[in-house]
């Protein structure tokens, strides 16, 4: 009896031993990006950068050469890079809600709006993970967390920030997407997702939330957090396609981007 | 026979590929891994479809799955 | 081959400098007085196939330098104290993953908001508390414009000899003056670097840029290992001078930077009025030049320390000289620049009390 591998291990994850929760879905993030770096063919000419959060290991498990950046920095560093090395390496970002959206918020949107070629992975979960378990700016109205613990009140904390809703304010990217992670279907897509990123991201700036759990923080089974993910969060984030190339959403439309000031 | 290979210290049993696999061929072992995990077994391999869900969920990356070649000829 | 002499402002010259020792990347934000040096290298980078980028703030900027700086290449900021206490934590970063850059620091008035005038106020930020943890920045200070051109190549050759950010630290005056300088030749860029993360070759272990060490042995391990670079620097890497100090000349002013301009004048005039004054002049803020400082001070009773601060680099010759002599100190703060007559006086003082 002869047999194929229907269903393999990809040889861009390392054989390390990931450190993160039974359930959380980074690591299914984590195989997702490994996956699409191996089946461009691209470990020779991809540079990591890795946030500080619960992924800030993601360099012991995805084999490609990585920059560990501050907290909230990683676009930035991402733009060192970028700026810094020849236009065929490809570059990318992995980033938790905490990293992206609160302290390096001001980091993101003006890589985004600057339009640096890279790709942007935004694992959304809702809460900080390593820190263990404090309000995000994601977190959901009336969300207990280890620093809302009444439950978030948007009176005094705001509400969850759409990232790829606020980043398609701006002219410059060419890739907006959220994906969940939430089943296999989920996954399936997002992986699409991603690989499109990776393809546009020599074009311009390429952006892919992912829609994440985490079981600890939460307080709910694995199985449980991907239930409670899709009844609470896909609610407030959508997972749609924001931007494409060369679709300019309407609110850009009065704006030419060849509009030059006139003398 | 189609069959799935669990890499029994790298499951954490979080249980997400018992969920998925819509023939319930999937569960815990008694025994426990290195870690102190009761990593998942298949149970009936024969009923199995190498359809792959479990290893698209596994956030371990821990599931290869392998598909029998059927001989047309037969 | 080097060029003529030309008449240059002192942050473009620095800019310039940076390009001829082999920089091509310059991540920045404005902040008066070094908005030359940006805007300089807007336009002239290009011309030599160089990046220049405007950062969203100070914080991005030392970011952006620490992707640079993990790719191997020479890779410049600069900026105006506020703005540099904002990159505090990023230069600690760059330390702790072993990367060289080269931060320029044109000192203003402060604390706070403070002024745009120059001053001297953050010698002991540059050689003691710029960012967390156990660490250690070579900070050189030139007193004229063609002294900031050399050191500038100078200082990309230490942050690379040691992967260790180095810091230019000069005062608004010098960022403002204009003065002849001679640059050297238009030097290549830089070698690639083993150690740089530039994608993973399936010849080579993959490169990881960190500075996380989670089991503190390790990191011990790794603190220990940049003291032994810092150990080295302070071996090597010292540099002062002395002016007028042969006849042993019993009062000793200590002064670096543009101040140390200023005291050469003072002096000469106090020599003409047959008071024989010396001065030592520190080049590098840190590593501290300690045994050029004791041999200084060995023929001389009392010293005087004059800086555009409340007293900052005092203290440091004060750790070295301790109780042997007095070790005064006269300052002006908030960016106002000490005239020549103020210094003389200040200078007599310590005659009277001889």
């Amino acid at each position: 009896m002869t047999e194929t591998l229907a269903f393999g291990r990809t040889p861009l994850l390392t054989h390390n031993y990931m450190h993160y929760c039974p359930g959380c879905t980074h690591g299914v993030a984590h195989r997702l990006v490994a996956e699409v770096i191996d089946e461009m063919g691209i470990q020779d000419r991809t540079i990591g950068v890795s946030p500080v959060g619960c992924a800030v290991l993601a360099y012991n498990y995805i084999d490609v050469d990585f920059i560990e950046a501050a907290h909230g920095r990683a676009p930035a560093a991402a733009t060192g890079l970028r700026r810094t090395l020849p236009p065929d390496r490809y570059i990318f970002a992995y980033q938790g809600d905490g990293d992206l959206a609160s302290i390096g918020m001001a980091e993101i949107v003006h890589a985004a709006n600057r339009g640096e070629k890279l790709t942007i992975i935004f694992v959304n979960n809702a809460i900080y993970g390593m820190t263990g378990g404090q309000m995000a700016p994601t977190t959901l109205p009336g969300m207990k967390t280890t620093t809302s613990p009444g439950g978030r009140d948007v009176a005094q904390t705001g509400h969850p920030i759409r990232v790829c809703e606020l980043l398609d304010t701006l002219v410059a990217p060419v890739f907006i997407a959220r994906g969940s992670l939430s089943s296999a279907k989920n996954t399936i897509k997002a992986k699409k997702l991603l690989r499109q990123a990776f393809d546009l991201q020599h074009q311009g700036f390429t952006f892919v939330e992912l829609l994440s759990t985490c079981p600890t923080g939460w307080g709910l089974s694995p199985t449980d957090s991907l239930a409670w993910l899709d009844r609470n969060m896909l609610p407030f984030f959508p997972t749609k396609t924001f931007r494409e190339p060369g679709a300019m959403p309407e609110h850009t439309a009065a704006y030419h981007p060849d509009l030059k000031v006139r003398d | 026979m189609n069959h799935i290979d669990i890499d029994r210290e790298r499951c954490k049993s979080c249980g997400l590929c018992i969920d998925v696999c819509n023939k319930h061929l999937l569960e815990f072992s008694k025994d426990l891994n290195s870690h102190g995990y009761h990593p998942v077994e298949l149970r009936n391999p024969e009923k199995c479809s190498a359809c792959s869900l479990c290893g698209i969920v596994c956030p371990e990356g821990g599931v290869q799955v392998y598909k029998e070649i059927r001989d047309k000829t037969r | 081959m080097p060029s003529q002499k030309q008449l240059m402002k002192g942050a473009e010259a620095i800019a310039e400098a940076a390009i001829r020792a082999g920089c091509r990347h310059f991540f920045g934000y404005p902040i008066t007085p070094q908005n030359e040096i940006p805007e300089y290298m807007s336009k002239r980078l290009p011309e030599v196939g160089g990046v220049y980028l405007q950062a969203e703030s100070e914080v991005a900027s030392i970011n952006m330098i620490f992707g640079g700086a993990s790719t191997g290449a020479r890779v410049l900021t600069s900026s105006s104290s506020p703005g540099v206490s904002l990159m505090s934590e990023g230069a600690s970063y760059l330390v702790g993953a072993e990367l060289p850059a080269v931060i320029v620091n044109i000192m203003r008035g402060g604390p706070g908001l403070g002024d745009i005038a120059p001053s001297q106020s953050d010698w002991s930020m540059m050689t003691k508390g710029w960012g967390h943890g156990d660490k250690r920045y070579i900070s050189l200070c030139p007193a004229t414009v063609q002294e900031a051109v050399d050191m500038m190549s100078l200082a990309f050759d230490l942050a690379e000899k040691y992967r260790n950010p180095v810091v230019l630290l000069g005062d608004g005056l010098l960022g403002q003056m204009m003065e002849p300088v001679i640059f050297p030749a238009l030097s290549e860029i830089a070698p690639e670097q083993s150690w740089a993360a530039r994608g993973k070759l399936a010849t080579r272990p993959r490169v990881i840029v960190r500075s996380l060490y989670l089991d503190p042995a390790e990191l011990e391990r790794h603190v220990d290992h940049l003291y032994d670079k810092f150990a080295r620097m302070e071996r090597e890497e010292p540099r002062a001078e002395t002016w007028m100090c042969d006849d042993e000349p019993p009062v000793l002013v200590c002064a670096f930077g543009t101040v140390a301009r200023i005291a050469k004048t003072a002096i000469g005039k106090l020599r003409g009025e047959g008071l024989r004054v010396g001065l030592w002049r520190p080049m590098t803020a840190w590593p501290f030049p300690v045994e050029s400082l004791q041999k200084a001070a060995a023929t001389s009773d009392r010293l005087l320390s004059i800086e555009m601060n409340k007293g900052q680099m005092v203290e440091d010759i004060r750790a070295v000289i301790g109780h042997d002599k007095p070790v005064g100190f006269w300052g002006r703060s908030g960016g106002m620049v000490p005239t020549v007559d103020e210094m003389m006086n200040a200078i007599r003082g310590q005659f009277a009390n001889a």
